[in-house]
């Protein structure tokens, strides 16, 4: 008998499954998500899953929330446990009155079972050997079979999962009938012998809107695509590799020639990181558009190749796909963990952009922008994605693409303009702005040509170790760094509904998880206004926004508070008033872990000291 | 040392070439590398092949690493961008750069050091990737510009100028890029201009991976006694295959050698190259011959030069890629963006 009462909810839960690696669970579990937002409910998947191919357990986590909370909440509501081997671990984690679905073909011990949950087993393995022959039959459609007992257990809608099924498997129609049948074998089984529904119950409802669900990873490559990268150079790493693999997939269908059926685009995969970005500069000195994709690892090989590309001011662009460091780290979770080694790459004083979106269709625009930032600016554009935005299935706003919309291509001398005699010297800055202009190779017969190097260099690109020439140059970049500050994207703020002396600052993947605290915190009575940071360099108005509040709360999701350091660094704040909440186990950040830690904190402060009582 | 300006005097009576140019066009700011090093011969051959050439100068782009050998692209083709990237990675700045311009003439310049040691990965992987350019080693069997350390490409037993002697294997960038379907290669000497010469115009014409590996003695470290990478040792151990003519398509033919000894090797953009024989039983063509033909001489403590190898129909990366003919770099708008008709439809699908 449980002792908690069984939680009653409707479409407000987490379902989690846990399975074993390669026994073909994905597709199933990518069903189950799809069919709850078909049927109108927001709901956000995340796979937690290991650096391994087969044999090591993994798990999907749905989140479903008619609110549209779509960060990680923390706690399972429902376990469906296929797992033997985190049977112990997975019960655990479920909520007190949650409920599990296990497969009870072997009777597992009482003991095994928490007293306050409810337990629900299926043999499910039995079934399967009954209907099946075949072992790989067996497996696959124990899947979808423990899928069909879910729709019973929580009200799915059938006709949506039947539905899915019949378009995942269009072309491969063979597949429709087995595959529906085992999940009214599973769906049957529930309604007879179960009682259906349980208290976590779905009900159809018109929140999904318009909205895309979609990979980070994709969606940058997709950016890139409309943002006219031409030269993709990558080397394979999680969870960086579905970056390329997108672009490719993309280009195959939007950018070939309609009549030559000729390439518009060049991939290569690179024999290392340092050859996929020497490949981007050579392209982008050139005056292609280019990138590479990759994560930490990477980022560490091309560090000497980064310091080149911003001293020889040469533009490119990096995405990020950041996993769990140092060194091999935990290749296959979330961090954001790469500011610093992103921001200040390489040896010497160099300093870069970083672009951070906060979802795939931030992903999106900002892949786009950052060729025309790449461009504008002359220098290496980082974006930095993670592997919660990469790789996993977001609800999100939909692409949008302004027809007619112009690239940015920078400084760019023409032939003409040095025909008709313009001066040029590449590193001179004759609008302020600390952007020179450039000419691509090949432009004219005697005019415009110069040489690109390392190497210290006067305003006419002439090889010199004069100690003020070289100064000039560093100052100059140093302009040029200022003039980004107002071309990258602004923070966001959002100010709470009184005044306060609490801030927040946070980004990229927090953002979903740090709406839904904001709820939870005010709900404890407290009031904080957010800024969520987009970019670095920083705008004046993260500046403006910390001197505004006694504390500033900064989240993020690595252990030496990197976002924090290059406020203080880059803004010259008081290190006191910003406050780290730093979670960084691998997992995405919670809701419950923001509005703890800040809660907490803020109720420490207003603590008055305590008096003695009469 | 900072940027000396040539003085830019031309003479009225110098020839000038088909496009009008003279040999001054083709030359660039004035050499920083010490008197007598094998790099400026090589940097004179380059000048002299793309004047033969007629060569717009400003369609190459030159490409080097870091070392005495990667410096010399600032002293040749002084109208055409030249960039001198890191150590060892020539190789991949060069592929990105033909990626985005197709069109363009891409010489490469490195040294052993450059190629062999620290850009072995590099030197390896453009080769079989087939990038259409001109790799050129400058190879002095050491680190010039760092004093004189051993490179991977000096012989074993072969003694420094400080006296120690190598005895570390010693790299052959020839049977590599042999072994690795370059579709041309060659090696020379910097001080033998006559085979040099028609050997770097031959290797612009080709349309493919071309590798040379020119034997450049340093003065500074490398050309005393002991050293195999000396004038001396190899005016002394030179085993030449081929000598070389080179004629540009629009030039007729002419065979001035004894029938027997001359083979014409058509090229695929219609030039042709004349190859005097020396040794009767030296098949350009084969690939896997070359490679035991080298390392037979290789064996008797000599240096095989001429053209080893080279390709009738070579391919090059482009065409493994299947990219357009228009440069990428040149793509508008209107070629690389698919609209918001296309996202319209791809949001759909997304849902
Ligand atoms: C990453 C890195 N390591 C070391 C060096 C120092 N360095 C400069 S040139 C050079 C060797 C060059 O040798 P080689 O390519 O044979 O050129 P040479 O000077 O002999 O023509 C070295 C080790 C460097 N520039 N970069
Ligand atoms: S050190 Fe050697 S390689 Fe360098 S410039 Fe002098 S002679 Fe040439
Ligand atoms: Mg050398």
């Amino acid at each position: 008998m449980p002792t908690a009462s069984p939680i009653s909810r409707v479409n407000d839960f987490v379902v989690r499954f846990a399975n074993v690696n390669g026994s073909g669970s994905a597709s199933a579990n990518e069903l189950f998500a799809r069919a709850i937002l078909r049927m109108g409910i927001p709901a956000a998947p995340r796979n937690i899953f290991p650096s391994n191919i087969q044999g090591l357990p993994t798990w999907y986590e749905v989140r479903i929330s008619e609110a549209g909370h779509l960060g990680a909440r923390g706690g399972t509501d429902l376990m469906v446990a296929m797992n033997p081997q985190t049977f112990d671990k997975d019960i655990a984690g479920i909520e007190p009155g949650g409920y599990l679905l296990y497969d009870s073909t072997r009777p597992l011990p009482a003991s095994k079972f928490r007293e306050d949950i409810t337990v629900i087993g299926v043999p499910l393995t039995a079934i399967c050997n009954r209907e099946y022959t075949d072992a790989r039959q067996r497996q696959l459609f124990k899947n979808i079979m423990y899928l069909g007992v879910l729709t019973a257990l929580i009200d799915m809608d059938i006709k949506v999962v039947e539905q899915l099924i019949t378009e995942q498997y269009k072309g491969k129609d063979k597949l429709i009938a087995p595959n529906l049948k085992a999940l009214h074998i599973g769906r049957d089984h529930a309604t007879l012998n179960l009682d259906c529904p349980i208290g976590l119950k779905l009900k159809t409802t018109d929140k999904v809107g318009d909205r895309i669900f979609i990979e980070g990873n994709a969606a940058a490559a997709l950016g890139a695509v409309y943002g006219g990268a031409s030269v993709c150079a990558w080397y394979p790493i999680t969870p960086s590799s579905s970056v390329a693999d997108a672009f490719t997939r993309y280009c195959a269908k939007l950018r070939v020639d309609p009549e030559t059926k000729e390439a518009r685009y060049a991939i290569v995969q690179a024999e290392d990181e340092l050859a996929s970005i020497g490949m981007v500069i050579g392209a982008g000195w050139n005056g292609a558009r280019a990138f590479t994709a990759t994560s930490g690892p990477g980022i560490s090989l091309m560090q000497e190749f980064i310091g080149l590309a911003y001293f020889a001011e040469i533009p490119a662009v990096l995405i990020n796909v950041q996993r769990a460091g140092p060194s091999t780290g935990m290749p296959t979770r979330t961090q954001q963990c790469d500011l610093i080694s992103c921001a200040y790459a390489s040896h010497g004083d160099t300093k870069h952009v970083l672009l951070l979106p906060q979802d795939p269709t931030e992903a999106f625009d900002f892949s786009a922008l950052s060729f025309d930032l790449a461009d504008r600016l002359q220098t290496p554009i980082f974006v930095m994605l993670d592997l919660d935005i990469g790789m996993n299935h977001h609800l999100c706003r939909p692409f949008q693409w302004e027809d007619g919309r112009v690239y940015d291509r920078g400084k760019v001398m023409t032939a003409e303009e040095l025909e008709a005699g313009k001066d040029f010297g590449r590193y001179l800055d004759v609008d302020g702005d600390g952007i020179a202009y450039r000419t691509y190779p090949g432009t004219h017969p005697t005019k415009g040509s110069y040489f690109t190097r390392g190497t210290s260099r006067d305003r006419y690109a002439r090889y010199t170790e004069d100690g003020a020439a070289y100064v000039d140059n560093m100052q100059r970049l140093i302009r040029k760094f200022d003039t980004a500050k107002d071309l990258v994207p602004r923070p966001l703020i959002a100010n709470a509904d009184k005044p306060t002396k609490y801030g927040v600052i946070y980004f990229g993947s927090t953002a979903p998880a740090m709406e839904e605290a904001i709820d939870l915190i005010e709900a404890r009575g407290h009031a904080v206004d957010r800024m969520r940071i987009r970019a670095f360099p920083f705008h004046s108005s993260v500046n403006s926004f910390v001197a505004d509040h006694d504390f500033v709360y900064v989240v993020e999701q690595n252990r030496d508070a990197q976002m924090r350091s290059l406020i203080v660094n880059e803004c010259g704040i008081d290190p006191v008033r910003l406050v780290p909440i730093l979670h960084y186990d691998g997992t995405p950040i919670t809701a419950r872990f923001i509005a703890k830690s800040i809660g907490d904190h803020i109720d420490q402060m207003s603590v008055k000291p305590a008096k003695v009582s009469s | 040392m900072t940027y000396l300006a040539k003085p830019k005097f031309h003479h009225p009576n110098l020839p000038k070439n088909s496009l009008g140019y003279t040999h001054r066009d083709y030359e660039g700011s004035v050499s920083t590398l010490c008197a007598g090093c094998g790099h400026d011969s090589i940097t004179a051959s380059i000048i002299q092949a793309c004047f033969e050439l007629a060569i717009e100068p400003h369609r190459v782009a030159k490409i080097s690493g870091i070392g005495c050998s990667s410096k010399t692209p600032t002293y040749f083709l002084g109208n055409s961008h030249g960039f001198n990237s890191v150590h060892g990675r020539m190789p991949s700045v060069l592929t990105g750069a033909n990626l985005a311009n197709r069109d363009l003439i891409y010489l490469g310049v490195s040294g052993d050091g450059d190629s062999a040691s620290i850009g072995l990965g590099q030197f390896a992987h453009c080769l079989r990737r087939a990038v259409n350019m001109v790799y050129i080693v400058e190879n002095n069997g050491v680190y010039g510009l760092t004093k004189g350390q051993f490179s991977a490409t000096a012989d074993r037993g072969s003694k420094s100028k400080r006296g120690v002697t190598n005895t570390d294997n010693s790299i052959d960038l020839v049977a590599m890029a042999l072994q690795l379907g370059a579709s041309f290669v060659a090696r020379s000497f910097s001080g033998d201009k006559q085979q040099l010469v028609p050997v770097i115009k031959a290797a612009i014409a080709h349309r493919g991976a071309a590798f040379i590996d020119v034997i450049s003695p340093c003065i500074a470290f490398n050309n005393h006694a002991g050293s195999t990478k000396s004038f001396d040792f190899v005016r002394e151990h030179n085993e030449a295959v081929n000598r070389l003519d080179f004629m540009a398509s629009r030039m007729p033919i002419e065979v001035k050698y004894e029938p027997g000894t001359v083979e014409v090797v058509e090229q695929h953009d219609g030039s042709r190259l004349a190859l005097r024989k020396l040794a009767a039983d030296y098949d350009v063509h084969d690939r896997t011959a070359a490679l035991g033909f080298l390392q037979h001489h290789a064996a008797k403590g000599q240096v095989v030069t001429g053209l080893l190898y080279v390709d009738r129909e070579p391919e090059d990366l482009h065409a493994h890629l299947h990219t357009v003919e228009t440069p990428l770099n040149v793509l508008s708008e209107k070629e690389l963006c698919p609209g918001q008709a296309a996202l319209e439809a791809i949001n759909a699908s997304l849902r």
